[in-house]
């Protein structure tokens, strides 16, 4: 094992957790106000990217990047309101297979929308970080064979993050002390007395829908300006799936943790191992496993704590 | 049940049949002869399409036993089609097994594994078992890929090879529609083309259609449905549950191990990309456009949407002529889209899928002129 390649592996993993909590928590704000676990999230950060190419680029409409991207969040958030209204809301009171299958359409049908409006290529997407130029970090304390270990991070990696954290913030604020994020929190925990207060429930479900189409963007655009964009941006957010588990469904900052966790163990599996105990060849499949490693800990969770770490324990009532 | 007024069982085993009136086997025996004759009548490429229909048919039907009458929902059944798949092209391929004696090794291979990953239904349902079979979605194309690649070929996949029938050569002879094959020495059959395998798959659809039926009216069934219905009941009714989820499971992943080894020997080529998530969406989307829990319901649900790519295909030189950038991904923008929105139109109007439609014509013909 090469120990000293750790902190780097660790760290990098860390990073790239943090936009695939910021899509985990879309996730949960749909699952908290609504019951509904979106599985065409995806498909939303892969419109929400491509309108943000289209809009910024020269063959589209050439805005400039800042214009670009707060049209297409605007774009995602009446994205979010017409999938709320016309496919989710006749599901009310539907049984949970229904409403699976309907969030499972809604991902071919805009997955299908997104090819035919943007094409199978893939796109340059405007950098919004500077890709040269890393940081190097000197681990302090630490050394190996009595040099010192150096980190080297990428830019739109950190900067990634650290958006990426900033948005975890502001929704946290805004579920802690605003007037809708309150209603939000008052209808997840119980429909009918939120309407018995005088919250209008529907529009709170239209809210969060809306919401979560521009996290949905926010994250999309975060990971399309770090991997570049294509048709697979989806497959990112299929790492997202296991981190809502892991955290609990209904979880914010179960939400987070389970992403961070999820990214690091992404990274500590790519870890080169060439002194494995258990010869080559499975250490070459183990550092093959960062795309399965979050099903693996799916799999995991389930059997030891399906209601994952901060998640609300159900009691079944007869 | 409606039926017109005089028309009684007159014994119990007509109350037990399937097929009550002679006018019935006449017409499923006019059915089975106008698909079985299929290749002299109709072109390759339909025979192809009928081909595949039919094998989607079998895996949708494993997939109606677990969704449609236990409602475990499962994510995984792409996934135990692979390993179907796989089995059968090891077993033929390589270890140079008969077809035949392989096809149901490879379905109780497939069975296996379904009962491992049928395991947290023993602790999570709704929900939660969606995720848990999505996660057999990823981790089972993964080790296609990525272990063993001296046996498995990695991320390429194997070579299938064609199924053949050998028989001895009796009084310098070949019999049944077998010729000489110099190089084995035999007489040797092989089930090539489309026109050739459609037998073979028409075949284990006959044999699949029958057992799925019958398992549904059977203990086995009614306990899945009580399990469906109220599994708390179900367990205070006696029904051991788990035992009888993960029966679900085995059937249903055996009836994916069919069809996966029937595609791959059809395909005659299988990697971890030749059944993937979206076709175990699209299964789901077949068996919810068909009708859950009805016998009928795969059978109508796999059609319709098989034909609905086929739309997706046809209509996709009428899409490159009205927006010329996108020619490249017309065929795979369609096909999701055309599928998701008939999907979500089936689930806001007509839940109960054709199947339901179906009871429906059929109650008002026997009703006619009356309106109910």
């Amino acid at each position: 094992m090469n120990w000293q390649l750790l902190p780097q592996f660790a760290i990098t993993g860390l990073l790239n957790g943090g936009p695939i909590a910021l899509t985990a928590l879309g996730l949960v704000l749909i699952f908290k106000s609504s019951e509904v676990f979106n599985f065409a999230h995806g498909q939303m950060l892969l419109l929400g990217a491509m309108v943000t190419w289209w809009l910024a680029s020269d063959s589209g409409a050439g805005l400039p990047l800042w214009a670009a991207i707060i049209g297409a969040l605007l774009f995602s958030m009446l994205l979010g309101l017409l999938i709320e209204r016309l496919a989710l809301r006749p599901m009310t009171g539907q049984p949970l297979l229904s409403i699976i299958l309907m969030t499972l359409a809604l991902s071919q049908a805009l997955q299908g929308l997104a090819i035919l409006l943007f094409g199978t290529t893939q796109r340059n997407f405007p950098t919004i970080f500077e890709v040269t130029n890393p940081y190097r970090i000197t681990l302090p304390f630490l050394t190996y064979n009595d040099n010192p270990i150096v980190v080297i991070l990428r830019q739109n990696l950190v900067w990634s993050f650290v958006v990426a954290m900033v948005g975890v913030g502001l929704l946290w604020f805004f579920f802690q002390y605003t007037r809708i994020g309150l209603a939000m929190r008052a209808t997840a925990d119980d429909h009918e007395t939120a309407q018995a207060v005088g919250i209008r429930t529907r529009q709170v479900f239209g809210i969060s829908w809306a919401i979560a189409g521009i996290i949905a963007t926010a994250s999309g655009i975060l990971i399309a300006t770090a991997s570049g964009l294509d048709l697979s941006l989806p497959l990112v957010v299929l790492a997202a799936f296991p981190a809502v588990l892991l955290g609990g469904l209904e979880s914010i900052p179960g939400a987070v943790i389970g992403g961070l966790i999820v990214g690091l163990a992404q990274g500590l599996v790519a870890l080169p191992n060439n002194q494995f105990i258990l010869g080559p060849e499975t250490a070459q499949l183990i550092r093959n496993s960062a795309e399965i490693i979050p099903y693996v800990i799916l799999l995991i969770v389930l059997m030891i704590r399906p209601d994952g770490l901060f998640g609300r324990k159900r009691i079944e009532r007869i | 049940m409606l039926r017109p007024a005089g028309d009684f069982d007159r014994s119990y085993q007509q109350d037990m049949s399937v097929l009550r009136q002679r006018w019935q086997y006449g017409l499923l025996i006019l059915g089975l002869i106008a698909l079985f004759t299929l290749p002299y009548y109709a072109s390759a490429s339909t025979v192809s399409l009928v081909n595949r229909i039919c094998i989607f048919i079998i895996a949708v039907q494993g997939l109606n036993m677990l969704t449609g009458y236990t409602g475990q929902i499962s994510l995984g059944q792409a996934a135990f089609m692979t390993v179907g798949g796989y089995i059968s092209a090891l077993l033929v391929g390589q270890a140079g097994w008969n077809f035949f004696f392989a096809l149901p090794v490879a379905a109780l291979g497939a069975g296996l594994i379904g009962l491992l990953f049928g395991l947290p239904s023993l602790r999570v349902k709704g929900f939660y078992l969606v995720m848990a079979t999505l996660s057999a979605q990823f981790i089972i194309p993964w080790f296609t890929r990525n272990a063993y690649r001296d046996v498995l070929n990695g991320a390429q996949g194997l070579n299938v090879p064609v199924p053949m029938i050998k028989l001895p050569v009796i009084a310098e002879q070949c019999f049944l529609g077998t010729t000489f094959n110099p190089e084995m020495g035999q007489c040797v059959y092989r089930f090539a083309t489309p026109g050739q395998f459609i037998y073979i798959t028409l075949i284990v659809l006959i044999f699949t259609t029958i057992i799925a039926h019958n398992t549904s009216r059977s203990r086995l069934g009614r306990a899945l449905v009580a399990i469906r219905d109220n599994d708390l009941a179900a367990e205070l009714l006696g029904i051991n549950l788990f035992s009888y989820k993960l029966r679900a499971f085995f059937l249903a992943s055996v009836y994916a191990g069919l069809a996966g080894a029937l595609l791959a020997h059809n395909l005659r080529h299988i990697n971890s990309e030749t059944v993937t998530l979206v076709d175990s969406i699209l299964m789901l989307g077949m068996l919810v456009v068909g009708g859950l829990g009805t016998s009928l319901g795969p059978i109508l649900g796999a059609t319709l949407i098989i034909l609905l790519h086929e739309l997706a295909t046809v209509m996709t030189p009428i899409v490159i002529s009205l927006l010329p950038q996108t020619a490249t991904g017309a065929t795979a923008a369609l096909r999701p889209l055309i599928f998701g929105v008939a999907l979500m139109l089936f689930l806001i109007f007509e839940p109960r899928g054709l199947a339901h439609r179906w009871q429906l014509i059929k109650a008002a013909w026997r009703l006619r002129p009356f309106s109910h």
